[in-house]
């Protein structure tokens, strides 16, 4: 699938992480991009293990930890961009970008005890910040589309819709201009 | 039972095939495959004939194997409701390099229009 649409336009500057904030539910939450520790990662696995089924998209996050481990094994290597939000020692959230060809692919997951209090926003412009510093040109995604919560989100940050043909949408955003 | 299974060349139909097979091997399901053209699939359909005519003989299976041309989702359905198929196998989507399942356009318009069950590998 190398016949995706993006932008022509770049989107806006994001600043990179760490992006510190209090959310609306008057947490102290900080954006930071994810550095594998032990302890990092294990707070990341009880955040997906603890992780509401109903929130669920697309098969991911997998149910049981076996299967949430083999997956953050999968986004979490050397070629991926991750940040997470940390409320104290507690993951309230994680984003990540999936090299895929010339192009990466973006998702998102807040768990629900920090949903609509705004860390969403922040998460997502703080690894569209480290994605941009890391000179990442491309980044696509795919949403349900009865999942306005997030389409809209995504088109606050600049995301726009290359197809709108199937169960899910697909939507791209430009970071950076393409190298001559 | 009568059982319709359609592959286009994807990597979900080969494992809808392969289960589909196994399947009719152990149920004596009256099976036929029906190969279309999904234009995303990058195996040209001659060689997804081929590769579902082994697979009949590996399971040692009475199955057809049938190649369609047209527009995929209708003629699978179309097929089904003609020759009074009773279920309708494919494969179950693709995975993205985050691992969230696409369901594609063939599957969809199936799964929408088809009067009988229709079954998604995974």
């Amino acid at each position: 699938m190398s016949d995706r649409r993006y932008p022509d336009a770049v989107a806006d500057e994001f600043a990179p992480p760490p992006i510190e904030f209090t959310d609306r539910e008057d947490r102290t939450v900080e954006i930071r991009s994810y550095e594998a520790t032990e302890e990092g990662y294990e707070s990341l696995v009880a955040m997906y293990d603890a992780f509401d089924p109903a929130d669920r998209a697309q098969g991911i996050p997998p149910g049981g930890e076996k299967r949430i481990r083999e997956w953050l094994d999968a986004i979490l290597g050397d070629d991926c961009l991750n940040v997470i939000a940390w409320c104290g020692d507690d993951v309230a959230g994680h984003a990540t970008l999936v090299p895929d060809d010339d192009a990466y692919e973006l998702a998102i997951f807040v768990h629900q005890e920090y949903q609509r209090a705004g860390i969403g926003t922040h998460l997502i412009r703080g690894l569209l910040g480290h994605g941009q510093a890391e000179g990442v040109r491309k980044v696509w995604l795919t949403v349900e589309r009865w999942n306005r919560a997030a389409v809209s989100l995504y088109k606050k940050i600049g995301f726009e819709t290359s197809n709108a043909e199937s169960f899910e949408l697909e939507m791209g955003l430009r970071l950076n201009e393409d190298a001559e | 039972m009568k059982v319709l299974c359609g592959i286009g060349g994807s990597d979900d139909s080969f494992r809808a095939l392969e289960r589909t097979v196994e399947r009719a091997a152990v149920a004596n399901d009256d099976l036929t495959v029906v190969v279309v053209e999904n234009p995303d699939s990058s195996i040209a359909p001659e060689e997804v004939v081929d590769r579902a005519e082994a697979a009949v003989d590996a399971a040692g299976i009475d199955a057809e194997v049938r190649w369609v041309e047209g527009d995929p989702g209708s003629q699978l359905v179309d097929i089904a409701e003609t020759e009074e198929f009773e279920s309708i196998v494919l494969g179950g989507g693709q995975t993205s390099p985050m691992g969230k399942i696409t369901i594609g356009p063939i599957a969809e318009f199936v799964l929408l229009n088809a009067k009988t069950s229709v079954t998604l590998v995974r």
